[in-house]
This record gives C-alpha cells, structure tokens and sequence, in this order.
C-alpha cells in the first residue's frame, strides 16, 4: 500500500514537474518548425516567471499576472523575431541576448520595485496563485485509495494551468497536420523558397510561429512563479527552457512524442528529488548536487543517444534570403 | 548572390560596434529611468568607479583580464563555426585544475607552480569542453545546448567537491585552504612597489600579460597558421573543408580544445592572481560576459582587447554604481551585456546598411 | 482568382498578347541585369527566352513571377497592367512558373506540395478532397500521373517535375514559365515534357520556355527571344532562324560549337576503378559496380541526367565519400578506402575540381589568394613547420591570375567579388596548378560566360595534351561531347555504355542516358 502510494505520489509530481517543459516545448515546437531556432525558451519563460508575480503581487490576480507574463514573452519573442527574421541576424545569438538580458533584467526590475533583493514579495494572498482544482468527490475518492488515490492525485488537484497543457498536445498535433496554417508551417521550416514562391509570406509566417511561442511561454513562466512557487526569484527557471529544446530534439519534433520525453525529464526529476537524504543500498546517500545535475546530465546523454540532423526541419537557424 | 552591405574595416571594427554599445547603453538608460534613478548620474557614476582612482583602474584591469580569456575562448569557437557557451563551466573546472596544483605544491617555487598551475588550467578546462566537442564531433548533438548543460553540470559538481572534500577543515563556508607562498601571482602593485613606483592595491596582477599573450597568439595561430586556416575553412563552409582534406571531427576537438583552455585560464587570474583559493562561483559570470566581448570585438583579438577593457569598465563601474544608488545592482551589468550581444551579434545589419549608405556606395561597389 | 477572359481586344486590332513586358530594368548592386527589356508573348504559344548564362534571362522570369521587384519597367497581362510585387500577384494574375531548382517541400506528400498555397480553407480536409479529384483529373488530360500520397523527395526528378507543374496549373496558371526544365531530364523524358507543353498550348495557355540549349529552342518553340548581357537583342519566328544565327545573337559573335582538339594519344592506364559501389548518407546504393580506366592523355567524359549516381562517383574518386564497395586503384595501390581522405589523394595527385562550386569549391568569405591554397594549404611551399608562408602564397596567386587571365588581378579581393567565371578559373588554376597526374572535373563550366568555357576547355586539352588523365562529368550532353575521347554513359548508378567521343550521336547516346544499354564494352 505504501509503494501505490508513493508510485501516485511520485506519478503526481511528475504532471507538476512537466508542465512548463510540456508549455515551453510546444512553444519550441511551433518556433522550430517554422525554421527558427528557439533557444530562447529560457529567457521568455523567465520574463513572463517575473512579470507574473510582479503583476499578481502588484494586483492580487494570478490571472492579471498570466496576462502580463504573456505580454512579456510574446515581446521577447517579437524581438528575438525582429532580429533573425527581418534583419536575418544570427538566431542562436539573439537568443542568447535575450536569455542574457533578461537574467539581468528581471532582477533589477524586482530590487527597484520590491526593494527584497531581486525577489518578488510572496504570494500568500487570495488568488495570487494558481491553486489545485479539487474535481467532485475527491475527497471522497481519497478515501477509497484504490482506485481514488489515483484520481484524486493524478486527475484532479491539479491548477488550471496543467489541464491547459494536458490539452494543448493533441491542439497542436491537430493544428499542424489538420489545418492550412499548419501546412504552411511545416513548409517554411522545411523550404521557405517553396513557401515564398507559392505566394505565402515566409516572414509573417515565422512571425506568426514566434508569437505562439511567446504566449505558450508565458503560460510556462507563470506556471514556475504563481503556481508550481509563490512568487519570482534569481534564475528560477534554472534551465528548464534548454530541458525543454532538448525533449522537442528528442520528441524529433512532433507533439506527442514531445510530450514523452518531457515526461521522462519531469520523472526522473521528481524521482531523483524524492531520493533526496535517501541512503541507497551500495551508493549510500546521493549527493544532493547529484540531483540538481540530473536533469542537465540527463539532457545530454539524450542528446548523445540521438543523432538529430537527420529529422530536424531542414531550414532549420537559416535566416531566409531570396538569394541563396 | 548580392553580399551583404561591406564596409571599410575601420567601420566595421571600429564605428559600427561602438554604434551598437551606444544603442545598447541608450537601452540601458531608459531602464534606469524607469527604475527612477538619472541615467546620467549612473553614467558618471559608473566612469568615476571604473576610472576615477587607481585601484579602480586596478579592478577594471583585473575583470578585463578575466574577458580576455573568455572572450579569446568564444572567439576561436566562432571561427570554426561553434558556438561555444560553456566558457562558464570550463573556466569553474580549468580554476579546479588551478587550485589543485596550487594546494599540492604551493610550498614549491613560483617559478615552478605558476607554469605548472596554468597547464593545469588549460589541461581542465579544455577537458571540460571536450565532452560537447566530442558529442558534437561524433554524434552531431547541437553544441550550444550541450555546452550549457555543461555549465550546470560544472556547477553542481563544483559544489559538491567544494562542499564535501576540498572544504578547509572546520569552516563553514566551501571553500580550499588557503594557497602555499609558492602559488601567487604576483599583483601589479607589488610589482611597481618593488620598482619604487606606488601603485594602490588592486587584484591586477601578472596574469595580465598571460591574457596579452594568448591574444597574440591566438591572432597567429587562426591568421598565420595552417591550422588556424583549416579551423577557419570549416568555420566558414564545412564542405569546402571536406573537400580540401580537413577533417571536420578533428577541427571541432581542437577548436573546442583550445576554447576551453583559454577559458579555463581564468582561473589563473582569479584563484592564483587575486583569491589564493578555490571557492564557490568564481568566475561569476565572466563565461558569459566572452559571448559579448567576442561579438564586440568581432573575433578578432585586437577587438576583444578593447572588448574586454570596456567590459571591465562596466563591471567596475557597476559595482561602484550599485553601492551609491540602492536601487540598481550589478545586474544592470548583465542587462548592458545582453543588450550589447543583440546589438553586436543579432541585430548588427539594422546598423549596417544604413552606415553602408552614409559612407558612399563607393567602397561597397567597388568591393563586390 | 480565374484569369481575366477573354482577353480584351482593340475593336479589328490583334488580341492583346498573353504577358507583355514594357521597359523592365532592374540592377543588383553594380550589376544590370536587365537592360530596359521589353518582350511579349501571344497567348496560345510557346515562346522561347535563350541566352547565355548570366545574360538575364532568370531575373527576368523572377520579376514575372514576384520573386524579385523590377527598379523600373511595366508587366501586362492579357492587356491589363498588373502590379507584381510578390509572387502571390503574379499567380492571381495567371502566371505559375516552374524553377530550374524545384520549389518542393521534400518531406511532403505531392498532395500536400500541390495544395500548398492554395489550400482551399483554413481547414485542410476539404481542399485535400477537391485537390485529389481536380489532380486526378488533369493527370488524366495531360498524361501526368503522379503518386499523391507518395513522399515527394523519393520520387525522381523527371516526377518531381510534374509536381511542379501540376502545382502550377492547381493554382490556375494560364501562363506557364519553365526555367531551363530539361537540365535534369533524359532527352526521351524531355520529349514527353514538351509533348506536354504543345498539348497546353493547344488548349490556349501560353508557355515561356526559358533554355539556354539551341536544339530545344528550335524543336518546340513559335517564337524566340534572344538575351544578351541583360538586354534583348534579338526576336523572331521560330521558323526563320537557325541554331548558328541564334549562337552568334547569343555570344555577339561568331562562335565555334565544337571544343578545337587534336586527335588523343592515350598511354597507360593511370587510375583504374573496379565494381565500385557508392551510397549516399541515407545508406541508398548510388553507384552500382562502376568499372572503368583513366588513361594518360585521354579525356573521358562521363554522360548522364543529374542524380544518377555521378556526384557520388566523383566524391569516390576524391576521397570524400568513401565507397561501400570495390577499389580504385593508383600506381599498383587500392586507394579505396576511408584511410586516403582528400588530401592524400592530392599527393598521389589526383586533383579535383568540384561539382558545385559555390558549396564546395570555394570559401565564399575568403580572399582569392587564401582560396588559391584551399586543399594545398598544408603543401611546404604555402606553409612550413605549420606557419603559412604569406608571401609565397600571393605570389602563386598572382602567378594564376595572370596565367589564367583572371579579372581583376587582385589576390586580396573576396573571391564572391568576382564573376562566376573567373571563380571557376581559379579553381581550375589551383587544381591544375598542383601538377597532377589525374584531374576529375565535375561541371567544368556551370554558370559560366562562354568566353570563360573556351578558356577553359582549351585548359583542359592542353592538359591531356601534356599526358595526364581526365575524367569530366558534365550535364551539358554537348560539352561532354566536344570534349571527350572516350564517353561513359551513366544512368541508375551504373555504367550503361561506352562510346568514342569522336562523332558520338546525341540520339544513342540519348537512349543510353535514359537506362537502354548499348555500346561496346568490354
């Protein structure tokens, strides 16, 4: 009974751990497969990380906050858009820039404003948060462990925002294959001279792609600081929107399989956590730096499993030019 | 086939980036405003903390030191087309090898240890870069998120060794005994002291001339090099490269190699120049201050000299700055920097073409 | 969407032509590439658009097409000005236009590249539907049977095209412009194509044939249209003029069809090839069991549509892909394998001018002098102990541009600053300046002006003259001819036959090309 317990505990955690990878792998998913690398994930889920409890803390609405995270990431990525598709600059360099810039920025902006050391204050009023929707009869459930346990931790209790990202895997699978802007996606990131000579604008397209990524992003940020913490501090995205590149590489860019290789990330994020003063037969007790490495390591053993080049979109980081 | 809008080299090395800081700095200026504070007295702030005495020229020196190496580290990445971003992590594990050697035989000679400390430093960090280099060189995975990971992984692993086995017995905070007389580089001060002329104390020392030497060695290795010409023909098309006999798995380990002992050399300038001990997060963000520095100084190492100077400046200056205004903090520094990459790196033709039109048709015509 | 029709007509006054252009100039950078052009094409024929490389002829189609804006000039269309300011204009104006490189997305299905533009809905199962049957139907009337569902990059070219086309005609183009469509096509595929094209124009579209091969012009076309150095100079009925009138309207003086060489006295083989079998990098058999022998002071030209297994057999020979199976042998030694890469076959002296220039040849961002080393940087006379020796090195430079008369003699200048001309005869330089035993030639004079090709053809019999083996690959069925001694026919990655250069026939060798055996070999 404890080892059921402890499997949907740690089945539970691994939903909370995946939805800003699942968020910020889609957003990736749609940049990439216009031809944009979008290394950018990073900065754009920290901004909106900031900009969402700044605003929620500002407010008192989590929702006002959701709304500026967006605001915040959707500007980035027009930015990051600016440079490398109107003026054809080097992506992984704008990306970069902003990742940087935003590392510096989000602080600042929070030690001028709140004047606590570049944090946000604490969220602990009414609706400053998302919070756990408890769906009918969970409590009543949790008093049958078998199978309640199951659908009071892993379906219901979970905040909007999970249910949000749960849905938006088959949304996008269903946008990419069965609709024309899907299409016209997946061409541009292939051959944008196809896109370009059949009358379709290649840069509007991308533009549309780098947008969709921002909002999907600051969906993500607000998660990390108003949902899954209370409230913005230094770096708390700690590469989560690499983690992210690195599943949508993994999932070779497609939704569902995306959607596996988060999963694994968050699992075996959640898993090394709980192993966390554990001493182990053997090992004896893990390191804790150990398990703040793992996910990094865990990303570039993936990476090294997998030779990429063979699907990636194949315009993929080239800025488009008419006179190639 | 149109080539994108040439300049004459003095603009191109000269005015244009200096466009690009301005705009950079312009942004920063609105931020400070934002925040409520006067751009133009942080501006001055900020001159007078980095040049206005001189053990604030004697910081500015030393942090420029740091950039050089790091700059110099991305710099060759770039010219054989990687984009390495883990001159963070390789310049954590290359102050390891420092601080080893340093504590193993910090009783010898100077004259032993500093060269023994910087092979030590090369050794490590181009260790460290050798991992992404191979898994880029052999299995193709994408070199910029590898060597981020590789930043994280450094830093985990730093703390551990930091924390539970290198920590100087019955002390709290993680960090090494402190190193033997041996492992010191001696600082600029001393030095001038000991020729008669005064000079306030600063951690600027002699590692300086090691950061003078790399950058002209790293100029004849790419440009006067049979090495530095492969490392450019794979950097500038990867199948011409083939197609002359280079080979591109061989290209990338040596170009990533030697990024990551350059990088590593920081620690040369950090742990035996100023700290005389390994502890936590040392390079505080110097790695990435070289993607800035490079792109500013356009790869080039006369460029990445000046590059580093003013980002030493900065850093410096943004101390100084937020000491006297409690409202802004030295991450306003990190802001300037990212702005200065977007400028220089991502968004440099917004200023190419117009300049390229100001300064006549003339060189750009003649030119194609 | 439908072209406007009829067309409107000047009461008693002829029908307005189909497109007509007025005026059009347009310059990129210092380059003028079109010259005031001015040009009109009656509805219902096919017209022909000849000139030579870089004479302007793909600019121009660009600007019909929106792909580029012209500076100045106007475009009407069935006698109505249109604005063309991006290619969604020029085909809601009736114009779809078929690249000589085409505009597919490889990993779509034929369906799906079809549809592309002209979707039918913000959802796609409709448009899929009603394009399935429209395709269906138009494969039907024009005899152009495409696999729907199949991925498109693993159909051959000649399919490929036809996707292209049909795309076109999906997107309701009335007028239809093929830029150079036989370069990747056998001569019986190219029959087919333009049996095609008649059978359009009999129906009423009009067809822009843009080539720069004579015989096609003369075989298909109404009416002709010569460019030259952007600007056209010369426009008649198809039927009162000949190939050699049309050449000299080409080059602006008379020209020689034929290379001028001496007969061959070949010596002993220098390199042999034995069941040589390639593959591409995703593992599929591209070169299957290819046999042959260089001798000295022969020229042998290989034959074949592009994407027959050429490019992987030349990338064999000089060690840049190594061959899954047989040897290649030099001076009693198997050289096959991945252990002699491209710079030790430089020393056995084997030299190697590339395919494509501009990827592979060349580094675009260099000076002409640093590109003058490219695969001999590491020879002792160009650097020693490592140090590359400056000085040494721009005076070999310059000893090659003036040797090959390239313009302008200038070693520092970037070598995208010259024209593709004289890029090709610095790599020529470089490579035959090497001294090799062996040279291997792909596509000695793709984009390049034909003063540049005599140079350069002359370059190469002089160095069969002075003992050496040739190999070229050329798609240029006439210049493998003019110049060879020996020709190999390839076709499906293997060698389908062998004939001698002199007085080689274009229809055998045709056949060949399109997979029939013949020949004598042995």
């Amino acid at each position: 009974m404890d080892a059921y317990r402890e499997i949907i505990l740690l089945l539970a955690a691994t939903i909370r751990v995946a939805t800003p990878l699942v968020l910020a792998a889609l957003a990736g998913l749609f940049s990439e497969r216009s031809g944009v690398i979008d290394l950018g994930l990073e900065g754009k889920m920290l901004a909106a990380a900031f900009a969402s409890a700044a605003i929620s803390a500002a407010t008192g609405s989590a929702w006002l906050g959701l709304g500026a995270g967006i605001g915040a990431a959707a500007t980035l990525a027009l930015i990051i858009a600016f440079a490398s598709v109107t003026h054809k600059g080097n992506q992984v360099v704008a990306a970069m820039a902003v990742n940087i810039m935003v590392a510096g920025l989000a602080p600042a902006l929070a030690l001028a404003w709140f004047n606590q050391g570049g944090q946000t204050p604490q969220l602990d009023g009414p609706g400053q948060r998302f919070l756990g929707l408890a769906w009918p009869l969970s409590s009543f459930a949790r008093r049958h462990p078998v199978p309640g346990l199951a659908y009071a931790e892993l379906l219901s209790g979970h905040n909007a925002i999970v249910y949000f990202a749960a849905a938006l895997v088959p949304a996008s699978a269903w946008v990419l294959h069965r609709t024309r802007f899907g299409l016209r996606l997946r061409a541009v990131g292939e051959n944008p001279l196809a896109v370009d000579t059949a009358g379709i604008s290649v840069g509007a397209l991308r533009y549309r792609a780098s947008i969709i990524s921002g909002v999907l992003c600051g969906v993500a940020g607000a998660y990390i600081s108003t949902a899954a913490s209370a409230g913005f501090v230094r770096d708390m995205t700690a590469g989560k929107g690499y983690l992210a590149l690195a599943a949508l590489i993994f999932g070779k860019w497609r939704p569902y399989p995306t959607l596996g290789a988060c999963l694994l990330f968050a699992f075996a994020d959640a898993g090394a956590a709980r192993l966390q003063g554990v001493a182990l037969p053997a090992v004896g007790v893990v390191p804790v730096q150990f398990i703040i490495a793992l996910p990094y390591i865990l990303t570039v053993l993936l990476l090294a499993g997998f030779v990429g080049a063979a699907v990636a979109p194949k315009a993929i980081g080239v800025p488009y030019s008419k006179d190639e | 086939m149109s080539a994108p809008n040439r300049l004459p080299r003095w603009a191109d090395y000269g005015l244009l980036p200096l466009l690009n800081l301005c705009a950079a700095l312009l942004i920063s200026g609105a931020v400070i405003r934002l925040i409520g504070e006067s751009p133009w007295a942080a501006l001055k702030l900020m001159v007078a903390g980095a040049f206005g005495a001189q053990d604030s020229l004697g910081y500015t020196f030393f942090y420029a030191t740091d950039f050089v190496f790091t700059g110099l580290a991305v710099a060759v990445g770039v010219h054989a087309g990687l984009f390495n971003i883990g001159g963070e992590g390789q310049a954590y594990v290359g102050g390891l090898g420092v601080g080893l050697v340093c504590l193993a035989f910090g009783s010898l000679s100077p004259w032993i240890v500093v060269p023994l400390g910087i092979a030590a430093a090369c050794v490590f960090g181009a260790a460290w870069a050798f991992v992404p280099a191979w898994l880029q060189a052999r299995r193709g995975s994408h070199i910029v998120i590898t060597t981020i990971m590789s930043n994280f992984i450094a830093s985990a692993l730093m703390t551990y060794l930091l924390v539970n086995v290198l920590i100087k017995p019955g002390q709290q905070s993680p960090e090494t005994r402190e190193f033997g007389p041996g492992a010191v580089l001696p600082s600029v001060h001393q030095v001038m002291g000991s020729i008669g002329i005064p000079f306030a104390p600063s951690p600027f020392n002699l590692a300086s001339l090691l950061a003078l030497a790399a950058c002209v060695l790293v100029w004849a290795f790419i440009w006067r090099t049979r090495w530095g010409y492969a490392l450019r023909v794979f950097g500038q098309n990867p199948q011409a490269a083939v197609y002359a006999g280079i080979s591109p798995e061989r290209t990338i380990l040596v170009a990533m190699l030697i990024s990551g002992g350059l990088a590593g050399c920081l620690g040369v300038n950090e742990l035996m120049g100023s700290e005389h001990r390994i502890l936590l997060d040392f390079p505080g963000g110097a790695g990435f201050v070289g993607i800035a520095v490079a792109l500013m100084g356009r790869n080039h190492p006369a460029g990445i000299l000046a590059a580093s100077l003013l980002f030493g400046a900065l850093y410096q200056g943004g101390s100084q700055l937020a000491f006297d205004m409690p409202h802004v903090n030295r991450d306003m520094v990190v802001l300037i920097q990212g702005l200065v990459i977007l400028f220089c790196g991502a968004l440099e033709n917004v200023f190419r073409g117009p300049l390229a039109a100001v300064l006549g048709g003339a060189g750009g015509a003649l030119r194609r | 969407m439908e072209p406007e029709s009829p067309a409107p007509q000047a009461p008693g006054g002829p029908p307005a032509p189909a497109l007509e252009l007025r005026g059009i100039d347009k310059r990129f950078g210092p380059v003028h590439a079109n010259r005031a052009v001015s040009l009109s094409v009656a509805r219902g024929s096919i017209h022909g658009l000849i000139g030579e490389n870089g004479a302007g002829k793909t600019t121009l189609m660009n600007i019909v097409h929106g792909f580029h804006l012209a500076d100045s000039g106007e475009i009407r269309v069935n006698g109505r000005r249109v604005d063309i300011g991006r290619p969604r204009d020029s085909i809601e104006a009736g114009i779809g236009m078929v690249h000589q490189h085409f505009m597919l997305v490889e990993r779509f299905t034929v369906i799906e590249n079809v549809i592309l533009g002209a979707e039918g809905g913000k959802l796609l199962g409709k448009g899929l539907a009603e394009a399935r049957a429209g395709l269906e139907r138009l494969g039907r009337d024009y005899g152009l049977d495409v696999p729907l569902d199949e991925e498109t990059g693993h159909l051959p070219v000649g399919m490929q095209q036809r996707v292209e086309i049909l795309k076109a005609l999906h997107h309701r183009a009335d007028i239809l412009i093929l830029d150079e469509p036989t370069s990747v096509l056998t001569p019986s595929e190219a029959g087919q194509l333009f049996r095609m094209l008649a059978l359009l124009r009999d129906q009423g579209r009009t067809v822009i044939l843009v080539t720069h091969k004579l015989r096609e012009i003369m075989a298909i076309t109404d009416r002709v249209t010569v460019m030259r150095q952007g600007a056209v100079v010369h426009e008649t009925a198809t039927r009162d003029t000949s190939p050699q009138a049309l050449a000299e309207q080409m080059v602006g003086r008379a020209v020689l069809l034929r290379v001028e060489k001496g007969s061959a006295r070949p010596g002993p083989a220098l390199l042999e090839v034995k069941d040589l079998e390639v593959r591409d990098r995703f593992g599929v058999l591209r070169v299957k069991g290819a046999s042959f022998a260089l001798r000295a002071g022969e020229i042998v030209g290989i034959a074949g549509v592009s994407g027959n297994g050429q490019s992987e057999l030349l990338e064999a020979l000089a060690g840049i892909r190594a061959p899954s199976g047989g040897s290649i042998i030099l001076g009693g030694r198997d050289i096959a394998g991945d252990a002699v890469g491209p710079r030790e076959r430089r020393r056995l002296g084997i030299a190697h001018v590339p395919e494509d220039r501009i990827r592979m040849g060349i580094v675009a961002s260099f000076s002409a002098e640093d590109n003058s080393i490219l695969g001999y940087h590491g020879r002792p006379e160009f650097s020693g102990r490592g140090i590359l020796k400056r000085r040494a090195i721009r005076a070999s430079c310059e000893r090659k541009l003036a040797a090959y008369d390239i313009r302008p003699p200038a070693p520092r200048l970037r070598i995208t600053s010259f024209s593709g001309g004289n890029q090709q005869k610095l790599v020529m330089a470089r490579e035959i300046d090497s001294n090799p035993s062996v040279l291997i030639v792909g596509q000695p004079t793709q984009g390049v002006d034909i003063g540049a090709i005599e140079f350069i053809h002359r370059r190469i019999v002089e160095l069969r003259d002075a003992g050496k083996a040739i190999l070229v690959v050329s798609v240029e069925l006439d210049e493998i001819i003019g110049l060879s001694d020996r020709i190999l026919v390839m076709a499906g990655g293997e060698l389908v036959g062998e004939v001698p250069g002199e007085g080689a026939d274009e229809g055998a060798l045709g056949l060949m090309m399109a997979g029939v055996r013949g020949g004598a070999r042995e």
